[in-house]
């Protein structure tokens, strides 16, 4: 076991940090922030969210806000997905992607007005994706705002999640994929329709110095606090990507099996790229595995006869081993078995139908 | 999970492995910082016995849900027992390190090796640095 490597930047800390110190939280750097990996064990809070509710601080993540009477234009030409679809108080996934289809960044948007829309941003992204709005704004008359000091955010998830917050909120609150503001226990807050765990929930955009009373009171009505460990598990369980493991420039969306949110009419960056990969598919996909032998596989172990696993982690859910593999095109079915080396162990793997893990 | 919590009658490994010496047999496990550091162990591969473990060497592997770490053997010696409930209650190893967590029994071949192992104090420290 080695100790963390030390850091030659110091790491940021979210408004919750004294929350999740006074918790008892293992706390780790994570994409330049000191964030909690887990509080009182990743099983237990993985099962909270599964089973009843879960809240987790994700301030960490960006927001870049694009207004003006072309952010449309814009933003159809930066995000894969059809940003035209959504009307106000609408959301939506969608990749960014380079010229030659590579992805940059997964993300969600939100149109929280007629020409508004915020853009949530991975934190290891965040600075690039301003910069790559900023380099294409060109002659487009449109505002771009880097809102990610202005917003802390909490991912409320669970069974039970909407009804914690319900509880302490002014008005009903959004729909799956909607976006509304409402004042949640007497504070402003952006209350979203969506989450990354499998189930239902909201996540809160609301100013930093209010997220501490507004977690307390969440946590007192019984959202547990969840760290990155289980929200890991969690997005696994349901085959989302996490950027960096599963998602990187040097696969583009339809290898990562993100065709679903790329509309190449839209004309897009990187849209040429990604009608070529459909027409012509590369040479590995991505889809989901659980291991059918004892062990775990995980992100880096390479495949027998080629591939690779990106994210690999035990299911608390499953209880075995699953993931997210990239193997030769011919061989990624599902049914297909194959072996995965495991520190020099060959444990055998099956790719499975996604999601690996649905409501029972 | 249980404190922190280093027990003074035993011996420590720098790899974060402990040894219980009665007469010529010991008993090993992983410290409450190892076990805290994996987070919730899930597997816990037994090695055979009759095993011939060596000191400073790995004998087997523990797997949490986030981590695998290699397992050292703080003294050299032939496996005779391993703790069987560990096989479907690995938990039992964040739960009680020291106790019902313990995971393996050895006959010590050379009782001078010892020597090389921590106090518990002394291996306390190596956590603070």
């Amino acid at each position: 076991m080695a100790a963390a490597p030390a850091s030659a930047t110091p790491l940021r800390h979210t408004s919750l940090y004294e929350k999740h110190v006074a918790l008892g939280a293992r706390m780790v750097p994570f994409a330049g922030w000191e964030m909690p990996v887990q509080y009182e064990g990743v099983i237990a809070e993985h099962n909270a969210v599964r089973r009843d509710a879960g809240i987790f601080d994700v301030s960490h993540m960006g927001e870049i806000e694009t207004s003006g009477p072309a952010a449309l234009e814009l933003l159809q030409r930066l995000l894969s997905n059809d940003l035209a679809k959504v009307e106000v108080g609408g959301a939506q996934y969608s990749v960014l992607c380079r010229e030659d289809g590579g992805v940059l960044d997964d993300c969600f948007t939100y149109r929280l007005g007629p020409e508004r829309y915020l853009t949530v941003t991975n934190a290891a992204n965040h600075e690039q994706d301003l910069g790559w709005f900023i380099a294409h704004r060109g002659t487009h008359d449109v505002e771009i705002r880097n809102r990610a000091e202005d917003y802390a955010m909490l991912a409320v998830q669970g069974p039970i999640a909407r009804e914690i917050v319900q509880a302490i909120a002014n008005a009903p609150l959004p729909k799956r994929m909607r976006v509304e503001e409402r004042v949640i226990d007497g504070i402003e807050a952006l209350v979203c329709g969506t989450g990354y765990t499998g189930e239902d929930g909201v996540e809160l955009l609301l100013a930093p110095a209010d997220a501490p009373a507004v977690w307390d009171a969440l946590v007192r009505r019984g959202a547990r606090p969840a760290g990155l460990a289980a929200r890991d598990t969690l997005r696994t369980e349901v085959c989302y990507h996490l950027y960096g493991n599963d998602l990187s420039s040097d696969h583009g969306p339809i290898e990562a099996g993100l065709g679903w949110c790329c509309k190449e009419d839209t004309g897009f960056i990187g849209a040429e790229g990604v009608r070529a990969a459909r027409s012509d598919p590369p040479p590995e996909q991505l889809v989901p595995f659980k291991l059918i032998e004892r062990g775990v596989a995980r992100a880096g172990d390479p495949v027998v006869g080629g591939g690779h696993v990106t994210s690999g982690t035990f299911s608390p859910s499953l209880e075995i081993g699953i993931g997210l593999v990239y193997l030769p095109r011919e061989r990624s079915a599902v049914g297909s078995e194959f072996e995965v080396d495991v520190r020099g162990k060959a444990r055998r793997g099956v790719v499975a139908e996604r999601p690996l893990y649905r409501h029972p | 999970m249980a404190e922190a919590s280093y027990p003074p009658e035993l011996l420590y490994h720098p790899e974060h492995d402990w040894a219980r010496i009665e007469g010529d047999v010991a008993t090993f496990g992983i410290t409450w910082h190892a076990q805290d550091a994996l987070g919730d162990i899930v597997y816990f591969d037994a090695p055979a016995i009759g095993a011939q473990l060596s000191q400073n060497e790995p004998y087997t592997e523990v797997e949490s849900v986030k981590a695998v770490s290699d397992v050292y053997a703080p003294l050299s010696g032939e496996l005779v027992e391993v703790n069987e409930r560990l096989a479907d209650n690995p938990e039992l190893v964040n739960e009680d390190p020291y106790g019902d967590g313990w995971m393996v029994k050895i006959r010590i071949t050379d009782a001078g090796e010892a020597g090389g192992l921590l106090a518990r104090d002394a291996y306390v420290a190596t956590l603070e640095e």
